[in-house]
């Protein structure tokens, strides 16, 4: 009897397994945490409700930002910055295709790196965000009332755009720093001659407070290092910015073991403030480049590209007491500032330890030339005379550091994976969580700035692996979300990101989402090719360019009926989006085209070129289901022989 | 005891298969549309046969901002200029003036509707046909085809109701 008891128990037992069995396999892999906390809930954003943050995250290799909801995770959308965007025709319309212009020719990929919000006063103001494209150096400035690129300027002089692209506390720059020196100006030389003849710009781009249009100041032009990341000195030490610096040797090849030769590399301190006085009161040489300046006009919803020839060029010897080198252990990667401006933190990649310096000692060594030798004219400061502290063995691979708003620090560890809390002033340790797996970049909303939100952290990793449904050898990115509210760090929420995650950067919603555009004004719309109601529909002939003014309203295009147009021509679609209510965009797509499909916003113009290639009546559509008859919304366009005589004609509605 | 225990093994084997049960349900047919179609009650409306757009209705003036209009005795003709304007801009990829297009002429339309009624519709198209009967059925009228909420302020509405009176 008893053995049936026990069979019939073990059954019971069985049964509940089985009938659970994909929470206990959750269980297994590393779930315990939703199950031991309300983990869920405090990432779980109720539908109809919105996050509290927005997260502006680097799209990396796919050159775009991502923004994200936190605490939920939720991609809200793919702005298109660096590369082409089918989902939207962004670097495909004819209005676009001007912003992917450089020095190159169009370039429309790229790699974005370092997303950094505009401040006032050193306190997030949500008015830009700016993110620099690595491979062909540019910095492009979005702007947070219509979250679209406005403006996108080539850095001249500059290879591999990585210390960028971080701005000073009122927003008066953004920087652009080169990862790669070179030749300036590029020439045809060995390679071998590196050592003394590259050259390493840093550039400061001056940033108008009213258009936030963006031109270079100077370039100031530094030993051949490689020139790694950068912070601004903000509160007490604004008016300084802070370079990383690696390959301190000037090795050309097998970097990674030449370039981790010295027991110390640098941190560039610059006082932008007296270059800046240099540069105003004439100071500096103006030397030829070659470089464009893209710019989005919101009235004309048209870019336009300028190819800028001049440069104003600083050599640091011609400014004494604007720079100095910080000696840092070792081929230092992340360069960061506390809230309060004092400490400057390198993250020695190669280093066991974390660097501190202080800002105060920093001056007091300059002001008393406590110096320890030079490099290429620039002082070296004496390394103990400007230590703060050292953080003690605290992992292994330090990259970068955040701060939160009560005097914590937060570092993440590549090589062992993990982020460490610590205590700013003492140095002590006082928490450590893994991550899962390699994080690179952490970020805490408005970490970069006088005041962080010290509620979350989010760990930006290098490696996905195990943690999401496989989906063959290319995984998506991953980023993870902890609370930092408490004495402890607490792993919320995994979710993937677009591109690989570098840096991110975040404000809270409230301080964006009012501001944000709801649609065009049609009678502030100034595009030369709008047709902004139905008297202004035409087509004209310009030999072969065909220019079809066209718009749209739900659910018609006018015109619908397009005859006369000819093998070989090039015709422009003109399309006006006559919506004036919210979220009420058209799409247009016409079969055959070899660009994109385009997405036009309500009381926008955009612009589509198709060359027909076959004689035919081909249909077009609208592409973003706008209508109950949305189906309904499409047109025919005829296109005879080339030689035919046929007359442009267009209608709507007749028979 | 024994029927105890049978109880319990009887629940232990419910509980293994009440996944897969689940997992049946979820492979139902979806419910035929014809089906759902039976079921609707008919709607009985003998008793309104004429057109949403021709009937007459000169006391209902619609839901939304407008509460009360005052027309002048005489046509304000530098208001209507104004309003012919503005419906040039924003309502002809729609309406023409005097004749049915996508949506209805604006000839006559006072004849039939209230000014506030007309205002109401031109500022809130979506709570017009979500809360007032009469643009309710208008829109089953026009094949679904939603009036557009072109974003007009109320003094742009008052100069369309103006330009209307003209026509």
């Amino acid at each position: 009897m008893k053995k049936t008891i026990n069979i019939v128990v073990a059954l019971v037992m069985a049964a509940g397994m089985v009938s659970c069995g994909d929470n206990s396999q959750r269980a297994q892999t590393g779930g315990k945490g939703g199950l031991a906390t309300n983990a869920a809930e405090r990432v779980y954003v109720a539908p109809g409700e919105h996050d509290e943050f927005y997260a502006f995250m680097s799209g990396g290799f796919s050159g775009q930002l991502g923004v994200y909801g936190l605490p939920s995770g939720r991609l809200l959308k793919v702005l298109p910055v660096f590369s082409q965007n089918p989902e939207n025709g962004w670097g495909y319309t004819e209005e676009t295709k001007p912003m992917l212009n450089t020095s190159f020719g169009f370039v429309p990929w790229d790699d974005s790196h370092h997303p950094d919000i505009s401040q006032t006063e050193g306190v997030l103001d949500g008015r830009w965000v700016f993110i620099n494209g690595n491979n062909t150096p540019r910095i492009a400035r979005i702007d947070l009332k219509n979250f679209k690129t406005e403006e996108i300027i080539e850095i001249p002089h500059s290879a591999g755009n990585h210390s960028s692209s971080f701005i000073t506390e009122n927003t008066e720059y953004v920087v652009a720093g080169t990862r790669f020196s070179v030749p300036v100006p590029q020439t045809d030389m060995s390679i071998k001659d590196y050592k003394g003849n590259f050259k390493g710009a840093l550039t400061f781009i001056k940033v108008d407070q009213e258009t936030g249009r963006m031109n270079i100041k100077f370039q100031l032009m530094m030993p051949g290092f490689n020139y790694d990341l950068s912070h601004p000195g903000r509160d007490k030490s604004h008016g300084w910015f802070f370079f990383t610096t690696y390959n301190t040797e000037e090795a050309h090849s097998l970097l990674e073991v030449n370039a981790s030769q010295n027991d110390k590399d640098f941190i560039a301190a610059i006082n932008w403030k007296k270059i800046e006085e240099y540069v105003n009161n004439g100071g500096g040489k103006k030397v030829p480049a070659n470089y464009a300046h893209n710019v989005m006009d919101e009235h004309t919803h048209v870019a336009t590209s300028t190819m800028m020839k001049e440069v104003l060029q600083v050599n640091p010897l011609d400014v004494p007491g604007a720079v100095y080198f910080l000696p840092t252990p070792k081929s230092p990667h992340g360069c960061d500032v506390d809230p309060t401006g004092e400490y400057i933190i390198g993250n020695g990649k190669l280093s066991a330890d974390l660097t501190v310096h202080s800002f105060t000692k920093m001056l007091d060594a300059i002001e008393n030339e406590k110096f320890d030798g030079e490099a290429y004219g620039i002082p070296i400061l004496n390394f103990e005379d400007i230590l703060a502290g050292v953080v003690k063995q605290p992992g292994l691979g330090p990259l970068h550091t955040e701060f939160d708003d009560k005097g914590n620090a937060y570092t993440t560890f590549f090589i062992s994976s993990e982020v460490v809390k610590w205590k700013v002033g003492t140095w002590e340790v006082l928490d450590r969580q893994p991550v899962f797996y390699s994080v690179g970049h952490g970020m805490i909303p408005g970490g970069n700035s006088r005041k962080p939100f010290g509620k979350y952290f989010v760990a930006l990793n290098k490696i996905t692996k195990d943690r999401y449904l496989p989906t063959g050898p290319e995984l998506t990115q991953s980023a993870q979300l902890f609370d930092i509210t408490g004495d402890k760090m607490e792993l919320l929420l995994d979710f993937p990101t677009i591109g690989e995650p570098h840096y991110a950067a975040a404000i809270p919603g409230n301080m964006v989402a009012p501001n944000s555009r709801k649609i065009y004004r049609l009678n502030e719309n100034k595009h030369p090719y709008g047709a902004l109601n139905d008297s202004d529909v035409k087509i004209v002939r310009e030999g072969k360019e065909v220019h079809i003014y066209m718009n749209m309203i739900r659910s018609h295009f006018n015109p619908d009926n397009i005859e006369g147009i000819k093998v070989g021509d090039k015709v422009y679609f003109h399309v006006t989006n006559l919506e004036q209510d919210f979220d009420v965009p058209h799409g247009f797509a016409v079969i055959g085209a070899n660009n994109a499909e385009m997405l036009i916003m309500p009381g926008a113009t955009e612009t589509l070129v198709w060359e027909p290639k076959q004689v035919g009546v081909w249909p077009f559509y609208c592409s973003d289901f706008c209508s109950a008859l949305h189906q309904e919304m499409q047109g025919y366009i005829r296109v005879s022989p080339e030689d035919s005589d046929i007359e442009l004609s267009w209608s709507l509605g007749e028979d | 005891m024994k029927y105890l225990l049978k109880s319990i093994a009887v629940i232990a084997i419910i509980s293994m298969i009440s996944c897969g049960g689940k997992e049946e349900k979820k492979n139902d047919a979806p419910t035929p549309i014809g089906v759902q179609k039976t079921e609707t009650p008919k709607k009985v409306e003998t008793e309104n046969t004429v057109k949403p757009s021709q009937r007459v209705d000169l006391t209902n003036k619609g839901v939304g901002p407008v509460k009360n209009v005052e027309l002048g005795e005489t046509i304000d003709e530098a208001m209507a200029a104004k309003g012919a304007e503005v419906f040039k801009a924003n309502c002809t990829a729609c309406h023409k003036p005097t004749k049915k297009f996508i949506g209805p002429a604006p000839k006559g339309i006072l004849e039939r509707r209230t000014p506030e009624w007309v205002m109401n519709m031109i500022l809130d198209p979506e709570g017009m046909v979500k809360n007032d009967p009469l643009a309710k059925d208008l829109l089953q009228e026009f094949n679904g085809s939603p009036m557009a909420n072109q974003n007009m302020t109320e003094e742009q509405a008052r100069q369309l109701v103006e330009y209307f009176r003209t026509l």
